[in-house]
């Protein structure tokens, strides 16, 4: 009796307990969606209602002349093409070399292993602007900038990737390899038929790692590639802000068809995107 | 053990082909990262010690560049400037991330809800969410300002005053940044086991307590590995300032970071060998900020 009611006791402290924190997890959730709001409404408005005082909360008649703007000034659908494009490469390259580097890194023996894991390592410790200037002097030397390649270059391997992958290649039992071996299975055929497979959830979590880091990358793409047709969403939309540097409207007309590919993979993909970032925290 | 019963021969052979396949498989990923990795960071070391100005052919000039840059006011701004923009971002964002994690991790109603909207702003670029806030950051017309105005308080100049624009570019970071480190915060919590919170409930613990406790040290190893990451990013800082502290800006010499600095020498002036130097020089920072991290990871976390 006595510990039933203190059960009870504790599971109506806790009731009580909510209201503050739902309010608190409220405040915070409008915290983050007010900007998107606004950049939204604002995109509608025309530039003398955006800086009307009060400002109006909802636009007076919904304007559709940014988004037109925008279209005439960049070529939109080449900058979704090209980041998308990027994005995939991006992800490609990093599941399929890693895969690879890392099944052989946990799974296999060879002579100067260690040295070599080495050089995966490093390359993790050091910031990727030192390798900046040198990677855009070899691009240069093979006259490819102002291309796709440009855009995908420091993402051909993935360091993190292969790291990453390698913990998950050291969880999986030794038995599942040995019995595919005994059962005629050479390196490779273990390798694509046996484990990879059962990295499907640490390769999503990659490929989520991976889009969101190539989509949000900034610096490279604005080094690179010059040229308007060849510049990803990140870089289109600064270059916007350099031309219409006050015209808040259209710069959120602008940022809100950046912003929305990914939003909808992301409203698709909302449990994937998460449990993925969740899963490269904890196992990095 | 199967390989036990093999003759020695077809032993070795196995082996070989062991290793044959191994560097076959590491072979993309370890010539990438020569390519890509080792040989850049030697060479940046040697384009440190060049003069390599525009198209004239680089030429050797020792540590003059180094000896440049200390003397450079701008770029010791801009280290100050950088370092302080950790000091504004980490700990209130980790604490934040942190806070906002331990409430959701109460069995809430609707958790993947606020989960799903505090990631938001990491599925969107960064150069919009620079755009949206240096509009919601408008000294006239933006939101904040007119927002303030109702209680009769006139807002600073968010962005082109010294004095405010790195904080407003932390409120930014800090913004974009806390989904990421409250995901990670939460997948760390949710590995600390029930019984022990309620165990300390029984001692008659409060939810003070419980949080130094119990959750704080438990999550120790999750926090470092948050707090690293901000720490590197926030040395790294880029895109904010890139996009919303311009030349023109008069809060220019108060807000530009290290990498800011290294993008205009590089790319805007063509100072290729400066540049390097700059980078370098942030390389030098991060080295020693690593170590301490090394030496806080000993003292501070909990890896049982």
């Amino acid at each position: 009796m006595a510990h039933s009611a203190t059960t009870i006791k504790g599971i109506t402290g806790r009731r009580r307990n909510l209201i503050p924190l739902h309010i608190i997890l409220i405040l915070g959730a409008f915290t983050m969606i007010f900007p998107f709001y606004w950049m939204i409404i604002t995109s509608f408005k025309t530039l003398g209602e955006s800086i009307m005082v009060p400002p109006t909360m909802w636009p007076n008649s919904w304007a559709l002349t940014n988004y037109r703007e925008v279209l005439r000034t960049l070529p939109m659908w080449q900058l979704y093409f090209n980041t998308m494009l990027l994005i995939a490469l991006r992800i490609v390259c990093a599941v399929v070399f890693s895969s690879m580097a890392a099944f052989a890194f946990a799974k296999l023996r060879f002579p100067f292993k260690g040295l070599l894991f080495f050089v995966v390592i490093t390359q993790q410790m050091l910031p990727p602007q030192v390798y900046i200037i040198p990677q855009y002097l070899q691009l240069s030397k093979l006259n490819m900038l102002n291309t796709h390649f440009a855009l995908l270059y420091p993402g051909l391997v993935s360091a993190f990737g292969t790291f990453f992958l390698r913990q998950f290649y050291l969880s999986l039992p030794p038995d599942l390899s040995e019995a595919a071996m005994i059962d005629g299975c050479n390196i490779g055929q273990t390798f694509l038929k046996i484990l990879l497979p059962l990295t499907r959830t640490a390769l999503m979590a990659l490929s989520v790692f991976t889009a969101i880091f190539a989509y949000s990358e900034m610096m490279w793409p604005l080094i690179v590639n010059m040229k308007v047709d060849m510049m990803t969403l990140s870089a289109g939309i600064s270059s916007l802000q350099n031309q219409y540097f006050t015209k808040y409207p259209l710069l959120m007309a602008g940022s809100a068809m950046a912003m929305l590919p990914m939003l909808i993979l992301y409203l698709i993909f909302q449990k994937q995107f998460i449990e993925g970032i969740a899963l490269t925290g904890t196992k990095a | 053990m199967t390989t036990a019963k093999i003759v020695p021969r077809r032993r070795s052979r196995l082996l070989r082909s062991e290793w044959a396949w191994a560097y076959l498989l590491i072979a993309p990923t370890i010539i990438g990262l020569c390519i890509l990795n080792i040989y850049p960071f030697f060479n940046s070391i040697w384009l440190s010690l060049q003069k390599m100005q525009g198209l004239t052919p680089a030429k050797y000039i020792g540590i003059k560049n180094y000896q440049t840059l200390f003397a450079d006011k701008l770029v010791m701004q801009a280290t100050w400037n950088t370092l302080y923009f950790m000091l504004l971002t980490v700990p209130v964002g980790v604490f934040l991330a942190l806070i906002m994690a331990t409430l959701l991790n109460n069995n809430i109603r609707g958790r993947d809800i606020y989960r799903g909207i505090y990631f938001l702003p990491l599925v969107v670029a960064p150069a919009a969410i620079a755009m949206v806030w240096r509009w919601m950051f408008n000294a006239e017309n933006g939101i904040i300002n007119q927002f303030l105005g109702l209680f009769g308080i006139a807002g600073p100049n968010w962005l082109s005053d010294p004095n405010t624009a790195l904080v407003s570019c932390a409120i930014i970071t800090i913004w974009s940044s806390i989904g990421y480190d409250l995901v990670l915060l939460l997948a760390g919590l949710q590995s600390i086991p029930q019984n022990y919170y309620e165990a300390c409930e029984i001692d008659g613990a409060g939810p003070l307590r419980k949080f130094f406790h119990i959750t704080v040290p438990l999550v120790s190893p999750t926090l470092f590995f948050v707090t690293v990451l901000r720490v590197m990013s926030a040395i790294k800082v880029f895109d904010v300032i890139y996009m919303l502290i311009k030349d023109s800006n008069p809060a220019f010499n108060k807000g530009v970071s290290l990498m800011v600095l290294f993008y205009r020498e590089a790319f805007v002036k063509f100072n290729k060998g400066y540049a390097s130097a700059i980078v370098m020089w942030s390389f030098v920072i991060i080295g020693v900020l690593t170590a301490i991290q090394f030496i806080a990871e000993k003292k501070l976390v909990n890896y049982d």
